[in-house]
C-alpha cells in the first residue's frame, strides 16, 4: 500500500452481489430439479419450469459468474497494473447497475420475456442494459490497463482482455433482433441461419464467461496463493492464442444431425478435437505449477481448490470434443448426458476456481486471515461430492435414455415407448436433487466462511 | 518482436479480436450471405396470426427448455417421431425453435398428429393420458385472452399476410387456443409426404389371437395407449365408441398402426405384430355379447 490505494469496496460490492445472485440461482436450481420428477411443483404463471430455467441458468451464469467476473478482473487488474481504477466511480455505478439489470432479468423472465435463445433469453431493452453495462466495463479495464505501471502484460490480462472483445461481439450479434412492442421481439435471423448464430454465440459464451475469465482467474491466483510460479511462460502464449482461435469454430457441435450443412458440423467437430490441445495445455501448466510441491494438497487448502478445478477443466474438454463427434451425438444429443456435462464444468471448474479466488481475495482486502481453514475444507469436500454424484448420475441416465431411445425389437418395432424411457429418469433425478442439496450445503459452508472473515477484518485498515 | 505486444494492450486486443473472428467469419458471417443459409420449402406457408400468436406462447412458457423440433436423420428417430428435419422448414422461426433437450419427447411432427381437442384436454392436464407424466399444466393459459392489436405489429414485424377480419377474430380467443393451433401447424410443410418407414399391411387375412388370454393382453395395451381418446371399455370420447366398430380385422389392424391422419396416430412403431393383433380381440369382446360381460367383470 503504497500512495494510492485500491478501489475495494467496489470488487467487494461485485464479490457480494455475486454470491447472493448465486444464492437464488442455486435454489432456483433445486427447485427445477424437483419438478423434473414432482410436476405438482410447478406452481403457474410465474414458476413453472419452463420460466424457471431460464432464472436458474440467467441468474448463475451472469449473476454469479459475470458479477464474480467483474470484481475479481477489477482486483487483478488492479493488481497486474499497479493502479487503482482510472474511473472509480464509473466502476461504482457499474455494480449498481449490473444488480439492477440481474434483478429485471429475473423477474422477466419469470413473466414470461423471452427470446428462447439459450443464454441469451432476455428480451431487447434488457439486452440494451446489458451492452451498457458491458461497454462502462471495458471502458474501464481498458483504460486502466493503458495507463498501467507496470510495463509487461501478464498473461491474465491477455485473458482480460480477449474476454472484453468477444464478449461484446457475441452479445450484440446474437441479440440483433426487430423490437414488436417493448417486451417482445422477433431475431434478424430466421431458421437454419439463426441455428447457426445461436450456436456460435451460447458455445462461445461457455468459451468466454467460463473459460477464459476462469482461466485469468486461475494464472493469477494460483501462483499468488501458493508462491509457487507458473510452469512456462511459453505454454500459457501458446495455449492462449490456440484456445481463443479454434474456440468459435466449434459452436455447430451443437447441431451435429440437424440440417444445418453438414460442412459447417464437419469442421465444428474437427475444430472441437483440436480444442482439447490448448485446453490441456492449461491443465499441464497448472500440473507443472504445483508438481514437485504435491504435498501442498494436504497442507495448503487453496492448492486442493485449484488443482481440482483445473482438473475438472481437463475432464470437461475431454468430454466436450467426444460429444461433438457424431456416433456419440447420435447417442447422448437431447438426454440428460449433456446437463450432467455442463454442470461438471459449472460445479466443478468454475465454482471450484472462483470461490478459490475469493477465499484469497477476500482476506486480502479486509486485511486478516480466512475465517476458518476448517470450514474451508468441508465446503471443499461437500461441493466435490456434490458435483461428482450430480455429473455421475445425469451421465448414467443420459446414456440409458439415449439406449432407450434406439432401442429396436426383433420385429423392427421401437421397444419403448417415449413415457418408458421417461420414468426411468425419476430414479437418477431424485438423486441429482439429493446431489444438488450437498452441493448447496457447501456453498452455504463457504458463504459463512467469507461473510465471518469479512466481518473480522476491515477495509478501512488499509490507511491505517 | 513478438514478444512486444504483450506491452500494447491497444495492438494486442486488435490483434486477439482477429484471431477470435477468424472462426466466427468462416462458419457464421460468410455462410449467411449464401443461399444454402435460407432454404424455404415451397409447401412453407406464413403463420396464420392465431398461429403467431401460439408460437408467441410456445417461446413465453419456455416450452424449448424440453421439447425439441428437430427429427434427426436416424432409422429410430424417423420411426419414432416421422420423417426426418428438413432444412426448408424453418424459414418462418425468427429464432428457430429446435430446442437443446427432450425431456418430453420432439415436437417436429406433432402438428396433424392428434385432434384440436386432445391438444386441449392435453394441455389442461397432462397426467389423464399419461399418468407419470412431469408436464406442467397450462390449462390456465384458457383464461388469458389474446390482445389483437399486438398481434397485428407481430404479424407485420414478420412479414406474415393478414386481414382485419383476421385480426379481429382473434378477440376472444385465448393463449391455449393459440397454442393448440400453433402445435397443429408445427411441420405443417412436410406435412403429407410419404412416411420414411410404412406400416407393414398384417400378413393375416384374420386375426390369429383370440381367446381370454389374448383379450387380457389386448385390454391392458388398450388401457395405455387408446383409453385416452377412447374412454376405457370403449365407450367413446375424444375418439369414437369401439362397441360396434364395424371395421374387418385387416382393416381395424391398418388404422392401429398407421392411425388416421389428423385425428388418430399410428401405434406401429410402439407395438409390434401381436401387441395389434391382441387389441383387435380386445375390442371385438367389447361388441355387445361381449361388452355384458365385460361390464359384469367391472361391476
Amino acid at each position: 500500500m503504497s500512495e494510492y490505494a485500491y478501489d475495494e469496496k467496489t470488487v467487494t460490492g461485485f464479490i457480494v452481489s455475486a454470491i447472493g445472485w448465486g444464492v437464488v440461482g442455486i435454489l432456483v436450481g433445486i427447485w427445477i430439479s424437483v419438478q423434473l420428477w414432482a410436476p405438482s411443483w410447478n406452481i403457474p404463471p410465474y414458476f413453472t419450469y419452463g420460466r424457471l430455467r431460464p432464472v436458474h441458468t440467467n441468474a448463475l451464469a451472469f449473476g454469479l459468474g459475470l458479477g464474480a467476473i467483474f470484481g475479481l478482473f477489477y482486483y487483478i487488474v488492479m493488481r497486474l497494473t499497479r493502479r487503482p481504477l482510472v474511473l472509480p466511480k464509473l466502476a461504482r455505478f457499474h455494480l449498481h447497475l449490473f444488480n439492477v439489470a440481474i434483478a429485471l432479468a429475473a423477474l422477466s423472465l419469470l413473466a414470461g420475456m423471452n427470446q428462447t435463445l439459450e443464454y441469451a433469453e432476455l428480451e431487447w431493452p434488457l439486452d440494451v442494459v446489458v451492452v451498457i453495462i458491458w461497454v462502462i466495463f471495458a471502458i474501464n479495464i481498458f483504460a486502466t490497463i493503458i495507463k498501467r505501471r507496470e510495463e509487461q502484460m501478464y498473461v491474465s490480462l491477455w485473458y482480460v482482455l480477449a474476454t472484453v472483445v468477444a464478449v461484446a461481439v457475441l452479445y450484440i450479434v446474437e441479440n440483433l433482433a426487430v423490437p414488436a412492442g417493448l417486451f417482445k421481439s422477433y431475431s434478424l435471423f430466421a431458421g437454419v441461419n439463426s441455428a447457426n448464430v445461436q450456436w456460435w454465440y451460447a458455445h462461445n459464451a461457455v468459451g468466454f464467461v467460463f473459460t477464459t475469465p476462469i482461466l485469468a482467474m486461475f494464472y493469477y491466483f494460483l501462483p499468488k496463493s501458493t508462491g509457487l510460479p507458473i510452469y512456462s511462460h511459453r505454454l500459457s502464449i501458446v495455449a492462449f492464442w490456440s484456445l481463443v482461435f479454434a474456440y468459435l469454430w466449434t459452436g455447430a457441435h451443437h447441431l451435429v444431425y440437424t440440417p444445418l450443412p453438414d460442412w459447417i458440423q464437419t469442421v465444428a467437430i474437427a475444430f472441437s478435437l483440436f480444442l482439447i490441445a490448448p485446453s490441456w495445455g492449461s491443465v499441464v501448466n497448472g500440473y507443472y505449477t504445483v508438481g514437485g510441491a504435491w504435498d501442498r494438497m494436504r497442507t495448503h487448502y487453496l492448492t486442493k481448490f485449484f488443482i481440482l478445478g483445473i482438473t475438472f477443466y481437463g475432464l470437461q474438454t475431454v468430454q466436450g470434443p467426444t460429444q461433438a463427434v457424431r456416433v456419440v451425438s447420435s447417442l447422448i444429443h437431447y438426454t440428460d448426458w449433456v446437463p450432467g456435462h455442463v454442470h461438471m464444468g459449472t460445479m466443478g471448474w468454475v465454482t471450484m476456481v472462483v470461490t478459490a479466488s475469493i477465499y484469497y481475495a477476500i482476506p486480502k482486502i479486509y486485511h486478516t486471515g480466512i475465517y476458518s481453514e476448517k470450514i474451508a475444507n468441508t465446503h471443499f469436500w461437500l461441493v466435490l461430492v456434490g458435483q461428482i454424484v450430480f455429473s455421475v448420475t445425469m451421465w448414467i441416465t443420459g446414456i440409458q435414455q439415449g439406449a432407450l431411445w434406439k432401442a429396436v425389437s426383433p420385429e423392427g418395432t421401437l421397444t419403448y415407448s417415449f413415457m418408458e424411457g421417461l420414468v426411468k429418469n425419476y430414479p437418477y433425478w431424485q438423486m441429482r436433487t439429493a446431489a444438488g442439496l450437498v452441493f448447496t450445503v457447501g456453498m452455504l459452508y463457504f458463504i459463512y466462511n467469507v461473510a465471518m472473515t469479512m466481518r473480522r477484518g476491515s477495509i478501512a485498515a488499509a490507511r491505517a | 518482436m513478438a514478444g512486444a505486444i504483450y506491452r500494447k494492450p491497444i495492438v494486442f486486443s486488435i490483434v486477439a479480436a482477429l484471431v477470435i473472428l477468424a472462426g466466427t467469419i468462416a462458419t457464421m458471417f460468410i455462410p449467411m450471405f449464401t443461399e444454402g443459409m435460407h432454404p424455404r420449402l415451397a409447401t412453407l406457408k406464413p403463420y396464420t396470426a392465431l398461429q403467431l400468436a401460439g408460437k408467441d406462447v410456445y417461446q413465453q412458457e419456455g416450452c424449448n427448455n424440453c421439447h425439441t423440433q428437430t427429427v434427426r436423420p436416424l432409422r429410430t428417430e424417423v420411426m419414432r417421431y416421422g420423417e426426418y428435419s428438413k432444412a426448408g422448414e424453418f424459414a418462418n422461426d425468427r429464432p428457430f425453435l429446435w430446442g437443446s433437450k427432450r425431456t418430453g419427447p420432439d415436437l417436429a411432427r406433432i402438428g396433424g398428429k392428434y385432434p384440436d381437442a386432445w391438444h386441449q384436454r392435453h394441455y389442461a392436464n397432462p397426467q389423464a393420458f399419461f399418468a407419470q407424466s412431469n408436464m406442467p399444466a397450462y390449462g390456465w393459459l384458457a383464461e388469458r385472452t389474446l390482445d389483437p392489436e399486438a398481434m397485428r405489429t407481430r404479424m407485420r414485424v414478420n412479414g406474415f399476410p393478414f386481414t382485419d377480419q383476421e385480426i379481429g377474430a382473434l378477440a376472444g380467443k385465448s393463449e391455449l387456443d393459440a397454442l393448440v393451433a400453433y402445435t397443429q401447424a408445427i411441420g405443417s410443410a412436410v406435412r403429407g409426404a410419404a412416411p420414411a418407414v410404412a406400416a407393414a399391411p398384417p400378413p393375416e387375412a384374420k386375426n390369429p389371437l383370440a381367446g381370454p388370454a389374448a383379450i387380457a393382453e389386448g385390454r391392458a395395451l388398450y388401457d395405455t395407449h387408446c383409453a385416452s381418446c377412447h374412454a376405457r371399455g370403449g365407450t367413446g370420447d375424444i375418439g369414437p365408441g369401439l362397441e360396434e366398430e364395424s371395421a374387418d380385422d385387416p382393416d381395424l389392424y391398418t388404422i392401429i398402426a398407421e392411425g388416421y391422419e389428423g385425428e388418430m396416430p399410428g401405434y406401429a412403431d410402439q407395438l409390434d405384430r401381436k401387441q395389434i393383433w391382441s387389441i383387435v380381440a380386445y375390442i371385438r369382446s367389447l361388441a355387445p355379447a361381449g361388452k355384458t360381460q365385460e361390464k359384469g367383470e367391472h361391476r
